[in-house]
């Protein structure tokens, strides 16, 4: 994906048990999604703290997405809960900042929704393709 | 010595900034501080700014150089940025006098070549105080505030700006705004210094002295027991440090960008639990040690160090600043004792 | 001024030394101006008659020094806190950050503090001494005399917005106890949200480009108690003495002010210690405010034992799609 020439970054934070596996399985199903996706895989989505987020657009992210288990079916009963509390908090007050609220996102992906993963990949890239780079919480040193 | 017109100021400046980066405090948000001027930025009447002038030869954060490695090749970059002459205008006689402890450190061998080529760089156009507030005592330390020092002295009245040249650096900026200044006599700043010695009697902490400080007191004060009392309560931040023109202190440290390393230096703070930390922990374990470490290199180490010479000068800002109102006059009464007081 | 004078504390300690419920006092000391107190453990009461204070500018957050206080040695301390200063002491306790049994705490009713950078601010500077035994300030001044001000024009802005009169925790109370009261703290994050993305981000960024990182909106925080902070560890990744850039100021604001989410009690002595007058309780006030707007009110500190929301869920909690776009509906 691509407008005039740029690419973002992209990194996607994915819970091994349901988001990986879902990767996985666009993988093996030979869906397609972009390459500047760089998938992170964490044991749980709560395993995510806000620093890891601001840390990814430190590095030159242009937009970071969480993937988790559906809320309900976390591997460890209840850490999706609060990553859902955390990045609710978290991400209306990078908006409160005055930072693109389109940058960030969680979706829940379960580990046989390969297509999900395909399609909300494109999705999230095209938005922050749209966009453009990540100028608002960007360490400039970085970017060199 | 040449006068000009307040009215006048702003052209003055324009001059200046045609061949220099121009400084002068500026009032905003949070206080004053100085500020690069432009057309139409005015300057403060605040006695000092926030931040004192020492960010102009030894910023909070310069990178030193860069690496990028490749293979089994490193290549150094410099990447310098000290390179352009600037004017601070406005600084007060205390942080002047500040420049001269700091040169003590940088200049002295091994030489800091990043301080010293700011130094160079730089012409200080220091401001003589009308108006000193409840919280300064650089009397204290036999700074007059009614003379400063810098390469060019200015005294501000009503209507005019009076401006004496101290060093070859100053005559140089005089002769560049000399179309618009005028030869005079000093009598008016002499009536300006007159007023501000009488005031300097008035101000509250006119009685504090430094007969009880100074070289080779170590041993009088090291294991004073007021220590105890005194940093109690001491959060450990770093503002008196921060706001102090005369702390000096550093770290360097290195950044991993995406393609190779910063090497930067920023101001360190001896209140902070990480100052100069080894492999074995902080050499200062407690609060105590920290902040007697603080007090005892402005009063006591530094002048064993540098002919007698104190590294305070008494500008008040950590007396305004301290959150909880601790700082060095209050170590200085009750180290000193009751004369003191 | 306030109702509570120090005589009338320096009479309960008197008593409590001496009936040997406590063994010592944490208050203020005086300093050199009217304004410029410290905080100081008193043992006897000579010397508390000699120097503690307490007026407007008594506004200092004692439940903090707890922490430290009831480590050192026997014997309980006792503290005087004002109804804001209980929340925090409630929030420590829920958090086992002190022994309850090591302190004796007198709530006294507050009439509000004044902010002494608000009376600079009016006055200009050359403050020598205020006397605020009545509600209009006399300012002693170097240059302009005696000048007056209401109290009211200078209240701090924690005071101005004051949330509760009701203390939450104390052995015994000094003046009868308030109600939680209703405050329009959270009118300028209010603003703020109506603001286009684009001014909110140059508002932050003319506010925090400001920080020295001095770390004393930190180090001040009752919620602030961690033994080791992220920011101070060499091996964290992030540790930083000075800001590099704007992204470092930003990232130390949002992790500090995420830190303290569902703790922060909105005591507000992070701004009131900014050197550089940044409005710090903002960044907590939003927290707060999301907080009430998506999981149902909660104030930090109420209830000793609260679980906080950011340790609690439901399954039916908003998602974080949500939260974002809430205003644009």
């Amino acid at each position: 994906m691509q407008v005039n020439g740029y690419k973002p970054k992209i990194v996607a934070f994915c819970c091994n048990w349901c988001s990986y596996a879902g990767a996985d399985l666009a993988g093996s199903n030979r869906l397609a999604y972009p390459a500047e996706v760089k998938v992170i895989r964490v044991p749980c989505s709560c395993r995510v703290n806000p620093m890891f987020i601001l840390r990814a657009f430190q590095r030159g992210a242009d937009g970071v997405i969480l993937c988790g288990c559906h809320p309900g079916d976390c591997h460890y009963t209840s850490g999706n809960y609060y990553t859902r509390r955390r990045m609710a908090l978290l991400f209306s007050m990078l908006d409160y900042l005055g930072i693109e609220k389109e940058r960030t996102r969680v979706e829940w992906v379960s580990a046989a929704e390969g297509a999900k993963f395909a399609a909300t990949m494109n999705d999230f890239v095209q938005t922050v393709t749209a966009l453009g780079e990540n100028k608002r919480l960007e360490d400039l040193r970085c970017k060199k | 010595m040449r006068k000009i017109s307040l009215s006048n100021l702003d052209k003055a400046f324009a001059l200046i900034a045609e061949n220099a980066k121009l400084y002068i405090p500026v009032d905003g948000k949070g206080g004053a501080s100085f500020k690069l001027w432009q057309e139409g930025v005015k300057m403060s009447d605040a006695l000092n700014t926030v931040r004192s002038a020492k960010d102009f030869f030894f910023p909070q954060m310069e990178t030193l150089m860069e690496f990028k490695t490749e293979g089994k090749n490193i290549e150094i970059i410099d990447n310098r940025s000290e390179k352009e002459d600037f004017v601070i205008f406005g600084v007060r006689a205390c942080d002047v006098k500040s420049f001269e402890i700091l040169d003590r450190v940088f200049l002295s061998e091994p030489v800091d070549s990043y301080y010293a080529s700011r130094r160079e760089k730089g012409v200080i156009v220091s401001l003589a105080c009308g108006r000193p507030n409840e919280t300064c005592f650089c009397k204290t330390f036999g700074i007059d505030p009614a003379n400063p020092a810098g390469d060019i002295t200015a005294w501000k009245t009503e209507t005019d700006l009076y401006l004496l040249a101290n060093t070859e650096k100053g005559e140089k900026l005089l002769s560049a705004i000399a179309s618009i200044t005028e030869d005079c006599d000093g009598k008016a700043v002499e009536e300006q210094k007159k007023q501000i010695s009488a005031i300097m009697e008035k101000l509250p902490l006119s009685n504090v002295t430094t007969e009880k400080f100074g070289a080779g007191k170590t041993k009088e004060y090291f294991d004073s027991p007021a220590w105890d009392e005194l940093s109690s309560h001491c959060l450990g931040c770093g503002t008196c440090t921060f706001v102090c023109p005369t702390c000096q202190c550093y770290d360097i440290k290195d950044f991993k960008t995406n393609e190779g390393v910063q090497r930067f230096r920023c101001w360190d703070s001896c209140m902070y639990s990480d100052f100069t930390l080894m492999a074995h922990g902080n050499s200062r374990a407690s609060q105590k040690e920290r902040f007697r470490q603080r007090f005892m290199h402005k009063l006591v180490y530094y002048p064993d160090n540098n002919d007698g010479m104190f590294s305070c000068v008494g500008c008040g800002r950590c007396l305004a600043k301290c959150p909880i109102s601790m700082n060095i006059v209050k170590v200085m009464k009750t180290l000193g004792g009751k004369e003191n007081d | 001024m306030q109702k509570i004078t120090r005589e009338v504390l320096i009479a309960k300690a008197d008593e409590l030394l001496k009936n040997g419920t406590v063994t010592k006092v944490l208050g203020l000391k005086k300093g050199e101006f009217s304004y410029d107190q410290t905080p100081t453990v008193f043992t006897d009461i000579e010397s508390m008659k000699k120097d503690f204070v307490f007026d407007d500018f008594s506004g200092a957050n004692f439940s903090k020094y707890l922490v430290k206080e009831t480590k050192k040695g026997e014997g309980k301390t006792l503290v005087f806190l004002k109804p804001c200063d209980t929340y925090s002491f409630n929030q420590l306790l829920t958090e086992h950050r002190f022994d309850r049994e090591k302190v004796y705490v007198v709530g006294i009713a507050c009439d509000g503090m004044v902010d002494i950078k608000k009376i600079k601010g009016a006055l200009g500077d050359g403050v020598v001494s205020v006397d605020c035994s009545t509600d209009t300030l006399k300012v002693e001044t170097l240059y302009d005399g005696v000048k007056e001000i209401a109290k009211a024009d200078v209240l701090a802005e924690r005071c101005r917005n004051c949330k509760s009169k009701k203390h939450v925790a104390y052995d015994e109370l000094i003046g009868e106890d308030g109600e939680v009261v209703a405050s329009n703290r959270f009118d300028q994050v209010e603003e703020l949200e109506k603001m286009s993305a684009d001014e909110r981000f140059a508002f932050w960024q003319n506010e925090l480009s400001r920080c020295i990182r001095c770390n004393a909106c930190r180090d001040v925080c009752p919620a602030c108690t961690c033994e080791k902070c992220v920011f101070d560890n060499p091996n964290s990744g992030v540790q930083n003495k000075a800001a590099a850039n704007s992204f470092e100021e930003q990232m130390f604001h949002i992790i500090r002010a995420f830190h303290v989410a569902g703790r922060c009690t909105d005591c507000g002595e992070c701004s009131r210690v900014c050197p550089q007058q940044i409005p710090l309780h903002l960044l907590n006030r939003k927290f707060i405010k999301d907080i009430n707007g998506f999981y149902g009110e909660y104030q930090a500190g109420e209830v000793e034992g609260s679980r906080a929301p950011l340790v609690n869920y439901t399954k039916e909690d908003l998602e974080p799609s949500e939260a974002v776009n809430r205003g644009d509906k």
